[in-house]
């Protein structure tokens, strides 16, 4: 999968992440959009690009826009202002297009607890309209994947919350998107978890190509070779690799840089 | 790069809905509400008490005080257990629709309904295939009344079972549909008690489900107004009607005529460019 584009970039001809060929398409691109609710803005001018296989980081306090953007480009809700384009698919013109090719996790989980592993997977490969046959396989490779093949008959009640969240990743990869968006997919797990899922997406982006936007309010999640957005009261603050953003910002570490951005009392955790 | 519109990168191929593609997904939507059905069957035989209560202890002492005389479809003289029948078939679907339609936007619903709305296909036909698995649950809920309600001798004709199937899908289809326009429309309506009281209830005893209308109309004749323009008086008589293998053509048109309208005004509703998701904004 993407594996021509990998080949291209581990021979050198495309540079890695950054850097691009100008016929790459954006595997999301995001420009002039701003949204409010009633007379609240929630989001404001927001703008970016986001290319397969790159892992973004889009950190925000909560409350800083993050589900409202996700919840637009998901097209929960239309935006009234500005473009959200899916691989060139403009998610307002061509919605069925550009939501076939996302993946997504929000943020309170959205499994049907009553329901087994496979049948939740099952329901949502229907709903993509994969092929019976099809099915079957993707769910078998999905859910080796994330190391719970062993559980695809037990309920998903019975699942720790970690485990819910590897099988809501491994549902969002059913069809084969090549975007993949978590919000705040690290809620409530414990630090193994966390980096489980972490490793595993990063080895999406990397072995796969997906371009990846990762929301989250936990600075400790980014590491030294992420690409950050950092998205505050619904405006992007910053955007940019870690050294570009502390070079930006004259700052040590990306918490400073962050606390400089929003200033006043609110503190990331 | 920048200067590249969104319409000339657009070098994706377009997906094409198949009707493969909307068979697959109303088939995992319908199976879906089969299993939780199969998972909760508790709550389904629970469920049958309600209208089984009305039945066999409202009717029986009912019958005394109400005389009905001969209406069609019924030809002759009939105890009251057979006129209440039909309503109570059409309560179990009017309560089936509100639960289920309003289920999905509980918070806890929320979830799911977000994944059935990423589903590239178009909205309105995701709305519709959830009521008609919504409707396939109740009507079981039916059959399984009227199974027990022949304890009552309510014994329509053989073939009654089989055309008040028709009757059955339409007039839930309708109901889930006015629950699904509510959902989505009024957010007041979101605990279940309140449905009970400004809707089931009134929608219930304002019809023809417990007594017919002409004596209604000479008890009080805004009430009668009010029982003739109550959609679920029409889906009793459709479903009356049709038990006896018969059509009334009033009742199927107002049915269609409803199910149309509700299911239009949920779809707006539900628009993500419009209506409540919008308005009520993010979890956040």
């Amino acid at each position: 999968m993407g594996s021509a584009l990998e080949q291209d970039r581990q021979d050198g001809m495309i540079p890695p992440v950054r850097g691009r060929a100008a016929a790459e398409t954006p595997a999301l691109r995001i420009a002039g959009l701003s949204h409010s609710y009633g007379a609240r803005p929630a989001l404001k001018d927001v703008a970016l690009t986001l290319y397969p296989g790159d892992f973004t980081i889009l950190l925000g306090l909560n409350g800083a826009g993050k589900t409202t953007l996700f919840s637009l480009v998901t097209r929960l809700y239309a935006h009234r202002s500005g473009s959200i384009a899916i691989f060139g698919a403009a998610i307002d013109k061509d919605p069925a297009t550009a939501l076939s090719r996302i993946g997504v996790v929000f943020q309170q989980s959205t499994l049907d607890l009553e329901l087994t592993v496979e049948q939740n997977l099952r329901y949502h490969s229907a709903l993509h309209g994969v092929p019976r046959r099809r099915t079957e396989a993707r769910i078998a490779a999905e859910i080796a994947r994330v190391d719970l093949a062993n559980r695809r008959r037990d309920k998903a009640r019975q699942l720790s919350g970690g485990q819910r969240r590897r099988v809501e990743i491994a549902r969002a990869l059913l069809h084969d998107p090549k975007l993949l968006l978590l919000d705040e997919p690290t809620v409530g797990l414990d630090v193994e978890g966390r980096q489980f899922l972490l490793d595993h997406v990063r080895k999406l982006c990397r072995d796969d190509g997906i371009g990846v936007l990762w929301a989250t309010h936990l600075i400790d999640e980014i590491d030294a070779d992420s690409r950050v957005i950092i998205l505050h009261q619904g405006k992007i603050m910053a955007e940019g690799t870690v050294p570009e953003i502390l070079a930006a910002t004259g700052s040590a570490t990306i918490r400073e840089a962050f606390d400089a951005m929003t200033r006043r009392s609110e503190r990331a955790p | 790069m920048t200067t590249i519109s969104l319409d000339e990168e657009a070098t994706a191929p377009k997906l094409r809905l198949t009707p493969r593609h909307h068979a697959r997904a109303l088939e995992g939507i319908v199976w879906r509400e089969w299993l939780r059905f199969l998972g909760q069957r508790g709550r389904f035989f629970s469920a049958l008490v309600r209208p089984l209560v009305w039945l066999g202890i409202f009717a029986a002492g009912f019958r005394f005080t109400l005389g009905v005389s001969i209406i069609p479809p019924y030809e002759t003289y009939i105890p009251y257990e057979i006129y209440v029948a039909p309503g109570l078939a059409a309560m179990i679907q009017l309560f089936n629709g509100m639960q289920s339609s309003l289920s999905m936007v509980y918070d806890r619903e929320m979830g799911s309904m977000r994944v059935l709305l990423t589903s590239p296909l178009p909205r309105w036909y995701l709305l519709a295939a959830k009521l008609l698995a919504g409707v396939v649950v109740s009507v079981l809920q039916v059959y399984a009344f009227l199974a027990i309600a022949l304890l009552w001798e309510v014994e329509p004709p053989l073939w009654g079972y089989l055309a008040v199937l028709p009757a059955l899908i339409l007039s839930g289809m309708m109901l889930g549909a006015l629950g699904l326009l509510l959902s989505s429309t009024i957010r007041q309506l979101e605990n279940f008690a309140g449905v009970m009281n400004f809707v089931i209830f009134p929608m219930f005893f304002a019809s023809s489900a417990l007594y017919p209308l002409w004596r209604v109309q000479e008890a009080d004749l805004w009430l009668w107004y009010i029982c003739e323009i109550n959609p679920f008086t029409h889906a009793t008589e459709l479903i009356r009607f049709a038990l006896y293998g018969q059509i009334s053509w009033t009742a199927l048109a107002v049915v269609v005529v409803c199910l149309l309208l509700f299911m239009t005004l949920a779809v707006i509703g539900y628009d993500p460019a419009r209506g409540m998701i919008a308005r009520r904004g993010g979890a956040e």
